[in-house]
């Protein structure tokens, strides 16, 4: 298992990146992380012409976070995120990375390459479209911020187009008195998961749900939003209900069969872990609100 | 159809080494069959197993999962490298053998180098987090039970040495 | 220091350098060599039309492409059927390089040699085969419904049918028994395939000496000495000029056993042809597609037993996936027909297998080596029993049990070895009866009340299982002691990852009286010793371990009668304690088998301070008798081999408590106990590591692993990603303590341990799962998302 040939280019500036990326055009692929890209080629299911490897390039490794959220680099790896005061603002990231494989595949994965490989089971992708998120995208000539809900076009599908470079992706910041929480189940510690559900709740000043969002992993396309505030609320967090949250989710999700689990079981365990997700969001919120 | 190669210097062991090699090299081929570092060994070369598992600036990487080019410039500590300057096995390398935490050994060098990182992170680590630390790592000969019980062992180890040390500095200061 | 080391806890001897990156895997050897690379079969099944090579010319330093129409003589014909058995009529192997039709996924097609495996795989994606395609056979049913074949020339895909019958008292045949019967239970098991799955894959590299006509073949196999001598006998060379090593080996499992594999025919080959040395390094996906799987099995059990559960008959029909090929036999399904009855008397037996084709991997032994199958029979079994009765299940195993003065116990079968399953000894109801009490088996009914009290579900499973070990026919071993008092120990089967270094050089310690500092071990190199069978079925320390003994015991026999010369003394009176023999109670009068050694080869030339002395005291001797006398050869060494006549039966039970989550149906290992009895332990270190490894792999057979083929034959989770074996945190903590029955069969009283851990794992965790949820378990291994299904059916 060795990869196929490729001319490689190790720009060393955003502008040279770009401008190998644009000669390019639809042969180029990126090189940041490489832990989901080198299995693919190591394993020959895919030969791009061109390999890009932009680990040279300065600037790109930035975290940054502020008021309205936090910021992600192209190059900032998992494990910097994950171990970033400036990242544990949102503490759903911390919640969804230390689900992502395993923490030697963390130090070298970057946060911005999950999310343009694009992989429905994983998590990421489902943090940034809970969050109403979105992407950077950099060509030659011009930048374009692409929103969560645009940039998931398919399994293993982005808006990124060819020629393009995403250089950073944006988590916002979430209202005050709201709580996430990230479930999943994967067959093995550290494996893809077989069903998991990140959740968001909102609670107002009488600790009522205002807002409940989940995004569901492997059981659809990209990442399934399914807003559940109606099914909820608006009711104390206590008496929420989170069971017809569950059944909301159910009947939204599209799981498919696969040698993992049945797609039957894919819908009963994402209900249940729809009501694990938000029963410990909407504890998560009420404990900032305490 | 000749590939493009590139010059590579990369800071192995500490020691300075260069190679040329094509794009494609995979950074587990360039140690073991360009500079002979045939201690870390490929299990999968799919990321999976990390067998593979070397120091990359003192942090554990897939070297399957990373091109030799990529390296360049990069420091990297391979198992050769982590036994001490004077031949001593380093204090994860003593406890893997007094523990038996390993039996045919191909596994080993990658549980090696994620150990050693992680205890220089993490000296005095619960059961919980010695587990997540080798959580990336298959062996398929020993059941891991005594994987963990090494990791905690080197621990031990290690925090013995450095009282030793420090017990020495005083001694020496006085 | 003390030179008594057998039984200790030794610290492993091969550490050293496998932990600061020494050791030597294949593919560390052979820097330089050219790199060999397949191209494999995409199609289950399928007509070869044509094969175009022409665009892969232009590879960079391409040096050979070789496809069936290339291979000569003896290699052009299929691979050797390893095993024969009467019972196997329809026996099929492969070609090292497909003819006409290809039989499962990643059959080898093309072999490809170029000077590195990148561009070997380059040329290999550019070579054209053009496929009719056939229809394929997947899955034990589709295979015995025969409407479709795997081989043109094998109808119904049976490969092999056995029935071993032992009637009851009075001749009664299984039917009528389990008819009779007060109580009859009739159902069927599944058990999906799984792998080896070492961390190293296979590995050849093979270099040829063109001066001396020889070749040198490294080789990451279980049984070197006949892999040397099929290639021997394939490439038409003398078996003098072919030596095979087996280097470090980064674990075997089974699969490694398997020979001569096609590439390590074809790599010698090339690398004499082509003058260059070649070596062939398996790739993951590889291994997964052209190396060997096992354990897939359909399971048919009629039981008829009395009130207190007793087992008056048993009827089982078993149907056994080989794959595509057989070429080591029929071995495993023997294996499960056989061992299946475990630790218990059961009163009329019949057994019944077909082995059957499908356009698969083929199947060869794999750690357990079907007893894994048979025990999950017999034990689910077992419970069944005990539902049915309402009875505790410990207490229906009880009753079933051979007792401890009933060895030599005839189960009435003829084994894998061809010889009658005869149980040497043991005692099952003490193992029992600590099991019970290692893993709280009489409280448990509490701890279940409390948990459920807490919304919780437990359960607790139990699984019993007997192993025949350390089959035959021989192994050798010879040990020589040089004149610097070093020992060397040679033995011919391999290792994997056992500690053999350290065992048998605490045999040999231990027999001879030396510090095991001066005790050295090679195992599996041709070139030291040239007979012997290979590591599988637990069998390595009881064979070699023995033979290293008896060898010992040679040389130290003779080491005494010559220390007793020098020293003036009677043998009967000398010891040895830390390489030097002494008059017992005399410490003065002592003699070192350094010095013993030099006076035992009386030398000519004088190269050294040793030879000096040698030719010394060779001068010494007398004149009317020669320095070599009758009946004597030069040298402190010996040869000696073991060949016993039958098995040894280890046994084991194992518990195991089990925690299923009400809503995702996860099912987690609370605890895992284990009492092993091999006999007497040469380091109960290794047989501990020996058996955490045995369980790891079964908790993958249970929970986690499986070969995911499609209708199409394609096998959908060829990758570490989607086989799940185990990580550190899929493996419970392993509680053990150990019997020691020490067998009557073999001069150290001991028994095999490799492969113990993994027999019985499945059906514990399926006792134990059945306990928690009470639902019946019967198809192993088992998901949540199959639990979840499961429960929905209840």
């Amino acid at each position: 298992m060795k990869p196929p040939p490729f001319d490689y280019h190790g720009p060393v500036t955003l502008g040279e990146a770009l401008d190998v990326l644009a000669e390019a055009g639809p042969d180029g692929k990126v090189l940041a992380g490489g832990q989901s890209l080198i299995p693919l080629l190591n394993m020959r299911l895919a030969a791009p012409a061109h390999i890009v490897d932009v680990n040279r390039v300065p600037g790109l490794d930035g975290i940054e976070a502020g008021q309205d959220g936090v910021r992600v680099g192209a190059l900032a790896r998992h494990a910097a995120v994950e171990r970033s005061p400036e990242a544990a603002a949102l503490p759903l990231l911390r919640q969804a990375l230390r689900l992502v494989a395993h923490p030697v595949i963390r130090n070298r994965g970057t946060v911005v390459g999950s999310l343009v490989h694009a992989d429905p089971s994983a998590e990421m992708p489902a943090v940034l479209a809970l969050l109403g998120g979105s992407v950077r995208l950099a060509a030659r000539g011009g930048e374009r911020e692409v929103a969560a809900a645009d940039f998931f076009t398919g399994p293993m599908e982005s808006a990124l187009r060819p020629g393009e470079l995403a250089v950073s992706a944006f988590f916002p910041a979430l209202p005050g008195r709201s709580g996430t929480a990230f479930h999943e189940v994967s067959r093995r510690h550290g494996d893809y998961a077989v069903a998991g559900v990140a959740a968001a709740v909102t609670l107002d000043e009488d600790l009522r749900v205002t807002a409940a969002r989940v995004a569901c992993v492997s059981v659809g396309p990209v990442p399934v939003v399914v807003d559940v505030t109606t099914a909820c609320g608006p009711r104390p967090a206590g008496s929420a209900g989170w069971e017809a949250a569950a059944a909301a989710v159910r009947d939204r999700i599209e799981p498919e069969g696969d040698i993992h689990a049945t797609a039957d079981y894919r819908r009963h365990l994402t209900g249940v872990l729809a009501v694990r997700a938000l029963r410990d969001a909407a504890a998560a919120a009420h404990g900032e609100e305490a | 159809m000749n590939e493009t190669r590139h010059r590579v210097t990369l800071k192995v062991n500490g020691v300075v080494r260069e190679a040329t090699v094509p794009g494609r090299r995979l950074l587990s081929d360039c140690l073991r069959h360009d500079l002979g570092l045939t201690g870390t060994h490929v299990g999968c070369e799919h990321g999976v197993c990390g067998a593979c598992t070397v120091l990359l600036d003192g942090e554990p990487v897939r070297s399957c999962l990373m091109f030799a080019v990529t390296a360049d410039g990069h420091e990297i500590t391979t198992v050769e490298g982590l036994a001490r300057g004077d031949g001593e096995p380093s204090p994860v390398q003593r406890a893997f053998s007094e523990c038996h935490a390993l039996q045919c050994g191909f596994c080993t060098p990658g549980f090696l180098c994620a150990v050693t990182a992680f205890l220089r992170d993490n000296p005095a680590p619960s059961e919980e987090e010695a587990l997540e630390a080798v959580s990336g790592n298959l062996c398929r000969c020993t059941g891991y039970q005594n994987i963990l019980k090494a990791v905690h062992r080197a621990a031990e180890i290690q925090a013995s040495e450095i009282q030793a040390a420090e017990i020495q500095a005083e001694e020496g200061g006085a | 220091m003390t030179t008594r080391l057998f039984g200790e806890p030794v610290q492993r001897r091969e550490d050293a350098r496998l932990v600061t990156g020494g050791g030597r895997y294949l593919d560390d050897l052979g820097a330089g060599a050219l790199a060999a690379a397949f191209v494999r079969s995409p199609h289950a099944h399928a007509r070869i039309l044509d094969i175009d090579v022409s665009a892969a010319l232009d590879v960079e330093g391409l040096v050979a492409i070789y496809t069936w129409e290339d291979l000569p003589g003896a290699l052009a014909e299929p691979l050797p059927l390893l095993i024969p058995h009467p019972a196997l009529t329809h026996g099929r192997t492969a070609y090292p390089l497909a003819k006409e039709i290809v039989r499962h996924v990643g059959e080898p097609v093309v072999m490809v040699v170029a000077p590195d495996r990148y561009l070997a795989e380059d040329a290999c994606a550019l070579i054209r085969v053009d496929y009719e395609i056939l229809k394929p056979v997947v899955g034990i049913e589709e295979a015995a419904g025969g409407a479709h074949l795997v081989h043109e020339d094998v109808p119904g895909n049976v490969g092999a049918h056995l029935v071993q019958e032992v009637p009851g008292h009075g001749g009664v045949p299984a039917r009528e028994a389990v008819d009779a019967a007060p109580h009859r239970l009739e159902f069927r098991l599944d058990i999906e395939r799984s792998a080896c799955t070492p961390l190293e894959g296979k590995g050849v590299y093979a270099r040829w000496d063109a001066d001396d006509g020889s070749l040198r073949i490294y080789s990451s196999t279980q049984t070197s000495t006949s892999v040397r001598m099929a290639i021997a006998a394939k490439l038409g060379l003398p078996l003098p000029k072919v030596e095979v090593v087996a280097p470090d080996v980064g674990g075997g499992f089974g699969v490694k056993i398997v020979h001569p594999w096609p590439e390590e025919i074809l790599v010698p080959w090339a690398a004499r042809l082509l003058n260059r040395e070649v070596k062939w390094t398996e790739d993951r996906r590889e291994h997964f597609v052209s190396s060997s799987h096992e354990r897939g099995q359909v399971q048919r059990v009629r039981a008829g037993f009395d009130d207190d559960g007793r087992v008056l008959g048993l009827e089982v029909e078993i149907l056994h996936d080989h794959g595509a090929y057989t070429p080591y036999g029929i071995i495993v399904p023997i294996i499960t027909s056989t061992q299946l009855l475990g630790p218990y008397k059961v009163g009329a037996y019949r057994v019944e297998f077909s082995s059957l084709y499908t356009n698969t991997v083929q199947v060869t032994p794999y750690r357990g080596a079907g007893r894994p199958q048979g025990v999950f029979c017999m034990e689910r079994t077992m419970d069944k029993i005990a539902a049915y009765l309402g009875k505790d299940r410990t207490e229906v195993r009880a009753a079933n049990f051979i007792q401890p003065g009933e060895f030599p116990y005839d189960q009435g079968l003829m084994f894998q070895d061809g010889r009658p399953l005869i149980y040497d000894s043991g005692d099952y109801p003490e193992a029992l009866r600590m099991l019970k009490e290692l893993i709280g088996w009489d409280s448990f009914a509490e701890d279940k009340a409390r948990a459920a009290a807490e919304g919780r579900r437990i359960g607790i499973g139990v699984g019993c299982y007997v192993e025949g070990t350390g089959v035959g026919p021989y192994e050798g071993g010879h040990v020589q002691i040089t004149s610097d008092g070093r020992v060397h120990v040679s033995t011919g089967l391999t290792s994997q990852g056992q500690g053999h270094e350290t065992v048998f050089a605490q045999i040999a310690a231990t027999e001879l009286g030396v510090p095991i500092e001066k005790v050295s071990v090679v195992t599996g190199d041709t070139r030291r010793f040239g007979y012997a069978v290979g590591t599988f079925a637990s069998r390595a320390a009881v064979m070699s371990g023995n033979a290293i003994a008896l060898a010992c015991r040679k040389v130290r026999e003779k080491a005494l009668r010559i220390a007793a010369e020098a020293l003036e003394a009677d043998p009967r009176d000398l010891e040895i304690t830390d390489g030097t023999v002494h008059v017992a109670g005399v410490p003065s009068a002592s003699i070192p088998l350094a010095t013993v050694a030099v006076l035992s080869n009386p030398l000519r030339y004088a190269f050294d301070e040793e030879a000096r002395r040698a030719t010394q005291f060779a001068g010494a001797g007398s004149d009317d008798r020669p320095p070599v006398a009758e009946g004597e050869e030069p040298g402190l060494e010996g040869r000696d081999y073991y060949s016993p006549v039958r098995s040894t039966f280890a046994a084991g039970m194992h518990a195991a408590i089990v925690e299923t989550d009400p809503d995702t149906a996860e099912i987690r290992i609370l605890r895992y106990a284990v009492v092993h009895d091999c006999g007497k332990l040469i380091n109960p270190m290794i047989v501990e590591g020996q058996i955490h490894g045995g369980v790891a792999q079964g908790v993958g057979g249970a929970l986690y692993e499986k070969m995911a083929y499609d209708e199409h034959g394609q096998l959908l989770n060829a990758s570490f990603m989607d086989f799940l074996m185990p990580y550190a945190t899929e493996v419970p903590h392993i509680e053990t303590a150990h019997l020691e029955t020490p067998s009557p069969l073999n001069p150290l009283g001991i028994k095999g341990a490799g492969e113990a851990g993994v027999i019985p794992v499945s059906a514990v965790i399926a006792s134990a799962v059945e306990d928690a949820e009470g639902i019946a378990i019967d198809r192993m291994p088992i998901s949540p998302s199959d639990l979840h299904h499961l429960r929905l059916e209840r």
